[in-house]
């Protein structure tokens, strides 16, 4: 494919000219400061993601077989969650919320005061909420996908509600929402950021403070652009082996 | 408790600066989608039709900008983009010129909108039945006009769910100009609630109007969606 060769061969000489004009000398200077930024943002990418998918389950749950008021509850959370920007509610979770713990003495003297104090907490809380709630939809689907027989395969061997639920309801949905996973893993780690807005300090942080500090416009966002598309690459490159080594197309 | 008149549409109140910055944030979403919609029938075509270099380059241009975060985008294209064009003035010997935030938000947005859109409409193009494109060309159609009485009407039904989903994406992601400075309804919220330290009130407020957007949106495309599939059989 001799386009394909010529296509590198400009790349390279754009990657080899950009190297060359741009100033790069900040970078063995910030070096450690942007490990440090890039764990955080993993950090809360994985932290989150474990912790809203544990969310969606009983979200998707009560959507498809739950009591009705519990049910509009799960339905309006999603609408809700899906329909604001994120950027709004981790604005609304940080500065709203945050705003009234100080005043609640209970809160100021007990033992989670020290970290209600900085702002992860509020970031964390708000990305759960947000990947919970775009899940929660996944798992509706999931838990709805089910085949029927199955189910009354596990009634008629005299499982109560529970069993079932563990043994066949649960892992059958987990196994058919996890190709989606892979997606909503991506749109996640593409809405880290914006933590970086309420004083998180994430990759993206650490980057506009060397804005800041050096006067730079371009190289620090190029260089950005660059550390996530290495962490989207990895991430799908991770998911597809998964993906791979779990059967999931039911014969 | 709740101070309802910070609400009020007139100065004491600060209802009509979220209500204008909801209008700038349409603006912005409305004309970032066509753009995208513009750059994504380009795209789409480039893909399916284009020759092999047209086809790689496209290609560069959907996966950076899907694996790129929408933040660091509108940074990169917001400061690159104007200082390109005030670069490309000054050469042609016009002086730099300040661009205007609304027109630079589009841009951003549409930019980012043309490659997902790209993906949309590549998918719904696939999903025509062939025959029907080969009946345009046996009928002799040119083919601008098979393009605009066959393959853009037939594609229709299959990409109306994904150009819905766009279209919320777009009138979220204005939020993220507030970043950079530009006040729309979440800066707009932000100052309004700074100012007042009622915080709560105004991004309940910014939330519920952010919602109604969605609300109406889907029921516009459901009715899009039952138009442009009618004849077709029903899947449900």
């Amino acid at each position: 494919m001799p386009h394909r060769i010529l296509l590198i061969l400009l790349a390279a000489a754009l990657v080899a000219y950009l190297a060359l004009t741009m100033r790069w000398d900040w970078l063995p200077e910030y070096s450690s400061a942007l490990l440090v930024g890039v764990w955080h943002t993993l950090l809360l990418l994985f932290s989150s993601a474990l912790l809203g998918f544990l969310l969606a389950v009983p979200l998707g749950l009560v959507q498809v077989t739950g009591p009705a008021p519990l049910s509009w509850l799960a339905r309006g959370f999603c609408t809700v969650i899906r329909g604001t920007p994120l950027l709004l509610q981790i604005w609304l979770i940080y500065y709203g919320v945050g705003s009234l713990f100080p005043q609640i003495p209970e809160i100021r003297e007990s033992f989670l005061w020290p970290y209600l104090r900085q702002a992860w907490p509020y970031g964390l809380f708000a990305l759960t909420l947000s990947f919970a709630g775009y899940e929660g939809e996944v798992m509706r689907g999931a838990f709805a996908g089910v085949p029927r027989g199955e189910l009354e395969a596990a009634r008629a061997f005299g499982m109560g509600r529970f069993t079932m639920l563990r043994r066949i309801w649960l892992p059958r949905a987990v196994q058919r929402a996890l190709p989606t996973l892979n997606g909503e893993m991506v749109l996640q780690l593409k809405s880290t950021p914006l933590v970086a807005t309420i004083t998180v300090i994430d990759v993206y942080a650490v980057v506009a403070r060397i804005r800041q500090d050096t006067f730079l416009v371009y190289e620090p966002l190029l260089f950005l652009a660059l550390v996530y598309m290495c962490l989207t690459g990895i991430l799908v490159v991770a998911f597809r082996y998964f993906e791979r080594r779990i059967p999931t197309r039911s014969a | 408790m709740i101070q309802w008149e910070l609400l009020a549409l007139s100065p004491p109140g600060w209802g009509g600066l979220l209500l204008q910055g909801l209008l700038t944030s349409m603006k912005i979403a409305g004309g970032g989608y066509l753009l995208g919609l513009l750059l994504g029938i380009g795209g789409a075509f480039g893909k399916l039709y284009g020759g092999p270099i047209t086809r790689d380059l496209m290609e560069c241009y959907t996966t950076i900008v899907r694996a790129v975060p929408e933040l660091v985008l509108i940074l990169i294209i917001y400061y690159a983009g104007t200082d390109l064009l005030n670069r490309l003035l000054t050469s042609i010997g016009l002086g730099a010129m300040d661009i205007n935030g609304l027109a630079a938000g589009i841009m951003v947005i549409g930019i980012v909108q043309g490659a997902y859109s790209t993906e949309v409409l590549r998918g719904a193009i696939k999903a025509i039945p062939h025959g029907e494109i080969e009946a345009a060309r046996a009928f002799g159609m040119s083919p601008l006009l098979t393009l605009r009485r066959v393959t853009l009407p037939a594609m229709l039904p299959h990409a109306i769910p994904g150009l819905s989903n766009l279209w919320l994406i777009a009138t979220k992601d204005t939020a993220l100009l507030a970043v950079i400075g530009f006040t729309e309804l979440t800066l707009a919220t932000r100052q309004a609630g700074g100012t007042t330290k009622a915080y709560f009130l105004f991004f309940c407020a910014a939330g519920v109007l952010y919602l109604l957007i969605t609300l109406i949106s889907n029921v516009i495309f459901g009715l899009a969606e039952r138009r442009a599939r009618r004849g077709l059989p029903s899947f449900r």
